[in-house]
């Protein structure tokens, strides 16, 4: 499936993920590589506080909207902002200040558990009416949250059974259920945990938030050491080659060689167990994204990321027919 | 500056933060399992462990009160110090809050009218903040009645983990809401105004929630009536436990700069409090193989991709490998400098990448050996 198709199955995509695992890199690197087909992306960032602007060599980003690329846009979107622009549309512009300025909001929010992710998702729905962007890709909350946050709209709809909150809610839920309008991709690492982790997750959000999974994205995968890298781990092995080539190396320079081989080639294949594992007992398609040895993610990595997702997408297809 | 091993074996509790995915859980099992190596009467809280971790712990069944771990299966050589018990728990938040209703409520009759309210549940259960108060209120409530030597306390893996430092100020400062408050006292003439007020705002937020959530909290802060008082009393003692010289706060992260990131923000909340960090402990480091710059090895490695040869592509392929991990190692290092600064002489560990999860005994005093071997 060519990107643009793949952009074009859903206007909204949700990044979701535990922390740590590069959500927010994945979010950038998507949106990239959507933009480079010439559609135009809105990143909505939901906690505040990410490296999303910094992957971009941009500002910390605002409730304002920047262009981060040409054809990336992103703007936060938190609960509080998207509260007080509910009330205001909604003619109630007065209260929404007594609100915030009496600290009742703290209260008003836990009386109705679900309602800052409901608002947050209710702006998402009026960005997608609007057509603001061809993609909204939004960089979800972290670890257990993300499911907390997809399932809140139809925890409130039982919960909140009138009023204004629970026509938001459900039109929430009728976004977040249809395939052809929302999608969610997972992100997780290749270890155990994180692993275990995703599975669990992606079932949770499939069964109970009823909202379609896209391919998982494992990220920050290692590269096997050549097509020999058991070959390349032994002491001795190392002597030799260097022999070979007329060298007399140090005992500390060949300990270091060797040690080195053995531990990227023991994390290549434990890498590989984890995938093969995530692809066993989750039967979706995966994108690997590779680890970067030389330096932290900035823009130039993002763009090779941008690369790959493009390449992995291209090659759904095969995986689907096969 | 304390060693590791000098808090684990002289200081009374051990509160473990940092942020979440940098190995907090399996740092605090650690200690507490060299608590009870060392001859104390040991107890560790967790929040939410990874399945292998807990049932290393034996704690596969969910329970809110401390389980003694068998000797066998933290001292199978039978080679630490006597006296020494292990027991680990983890944190149920709802039940440790409803006790503490029960514990402050005039009468079982008010204790039952708050637990039975739908608002106060989503408190217990989802508010933010209410994780992390639990958590330091399970601490005071050993501290208090359980008598142990050593309490080694996980913290939640929220982004803001330390909220735990002001999540009794939060609580009361919610409980001490003047448009709620007014309600409650609605028959003082003085107060009629405000109540009116009140009144009218309260049937605003109705209009776009419902009626019903705005019922149950009007009901909420009636039946907590009273209840205050105890809550703030305790929320103080809890706050001089932490601040007392017999409690020590170890920080933990991963050389990821995201993850340092966040540890010097905790670093700075601490700092913020009056607390200081006593050790730092940096999981999953890689190391240094050789020191040699990792543009030399590059060099070389290019030489020898010039020559002809399996042999020669082979060492070059060892090389380049050798500079990427060396390169890894220079930049976590880089990462770490400006927080091990920060943190002043606290004493720091690296605990190297072992490449693997630690779930079991050996690998946990594995990750042990490294922790003790720091000044």
């Amino acid at each position: 499936m060519d990107l643009e198709r793949f952009c074009a199955t859903s206007r909204v995509v949700i990044v979701a993920g535990k922390g740590g695992v590069g959500k927010t890199t994945v979010t950038a690197a998507l949106a990239t590589a959507a933009a480079r087909t010439g559609m135009s992306v809105l990143i909505v960032e939901v906690e505040g506080k990410s490296g999303l602007a910094s992957c971009f060599g941009e500002a910390a980003l605002t409730y304002e909207e920047a262009e981060l690329r040409p054809g990336v846009r992103a703007r936060t979107l938190t609960p509080d902002d998207a509260l007080l622009e509910y009330l205001d549309d909604h003619g109630m512009r007065r209260i929404s200040k007594r609100l915030s300025r009496s600290g009742a909001l703290d209260v008003v929010a836990t009386a109705v558990p679900g309602m800052r992710d409901i608002l947050v998702l209710g702006k998402v729905k009026q960005l997608e009416r609007a057509n603001v962007a061809d993609v909204i890709i939004l960089d979800a909350p972290a670890a257990g949250h993300a499911v907390s946050f997809l399932l809140s709209a139809r925890g409130l709809l039982d919960a909140v059974r009138v009023g204004a909150i629970n026509r938001q809610a459900a039109e929430v839920v009728e976004l977040l259920s249809d395939p052809s309008r929302c999608q969610v991709m997972l992100v997780t690492l290749p270890e155990e945990t994180p692993v275990n982790e995703l599975i669990e997750t992606a079932y949770t959000i499939e069964d109970r938030a009823g909202v379609a999974l896209g391919p998982i994205v494992v990220n920050s995968c290692v590269p096997p050491l050549g097509t020999a890298g058991g070959a390349l781990r032994d002491e001795d092995g190392v002597r030799a080659d260097a022999l070979a080539v007329g060298l007399t190396l140090e005992d500390g320079e060949v300990r270091a060689l060797a040690d080195a081989a053995s531990f990227r080639d023991d994390l290549a294949r434990r890498q590989a167990e984890q995938c093969a594992r995530l692809a066993e007992r989750l039967p979706l398609p995966q994108l690997r994204l590779p680890y970067f040895f030389t330096a932290d993610v900035g823009s130039a990595e993002i763009e090779i990321l941008a690369d790959e997702l493009s390449v992995g997408i291209a090659s759904l297809d095969d995986l689907a027919a096969r | 500056m304390t060693a590791i091993a000098d808090l684990v074996h002289q200081r009374h509790i051990l509160i473990c933060c940092g942020t979440g995915g940098v190995g907090k859980t399996t740092t605090a099992a650690t200690l507490a399992i060299e608590g009870a190596r060392r001859g104390r009467d040991t107890v560790v809280v967790t929040i939410d462990p990874a399945k292998r971790l807990a049932n290393t712990l034996g704690l596969e069944h969910l329970s809110n009160t401390p389980r003694e771990i068998p000797r066998d299966i933290w001292d199978p050589a039978r080679d630490a110090t006597p006296g020494g018990h292990l027991h680990a728990m983890m944190l149920d938040t709802e039940t440790t809050f409803d006790q503490l209703v029960e514990t402050y409520a005039l009468d079982g009759e008010q204790a039952q009218r708050i637990l039975e309210n739908r608002f106060y549940r989503n408190i217990a259960g989802a508010l933010s903040g209410t994780q992390e108060y639990m958590a330091m209120e399970k601490l005071y409530e050993l501290h208090d009645r359980g008598g142990f030597d050593l309490i080694v306390v996980d913290t939640p893996p929220t982004r803001h983990a330390l909220d735990f430092l002001d999540a009794p100020r939060r609580l009361t400062r919610m409980l001490d809401n003047r448009v709620f408050r007014l309600l409650m006292v609605p028959t003082r003439t003085t107060l009629r105004v405000g109540t009116m007020a009140a009144q009218a705002f309260l049937r605003t937020i109705s209009r776009v929630v419902g009626t019903e959530p705005v019922d149950d909290v009007v009901a909420f802060f009636r039946a907590f009536e009273g209840m205050e008082e105890g809550f703030r009393d305790r929320a103080a003692e809890v706050m001089k436990l932490l601040a007392a010289d017999e409690t020590a706060f170890v920080l933990i992260t991963s050389p990821r700069r995201d993850a340092v990131e966040e540890a010097e923000y905790f670093a700075q909340r601490l700092a913020d409090g009056e607390f200081a960090v006593d050790a730092l402990v940096v999981n999953r480091v890689h190391i240094h193989y050789w020191g040699v710059a990792p543009d030399v090895l590059r060099a070389r490695a290019l030489e020898l991709g010039a020559e002809p040869g399996d042999a020669a592509a082979r060492l070059a392929l060892r090389y380049e490998n050798l500079a990427e991990f060396e390169d890894v190692a220079g930049r976590e290092r880089r990462e770490l400098a400006g927080l091990e600064e920060r943190i002043g002489d606290a004493s720091v560990a690296h605990v190297p990448e072992l490449g693997h999860d630690v779930h079991d005994f050996t690998a946990l005093r594995a990750v042990a050996d490294h922790l003790l071997a720091a000044g």
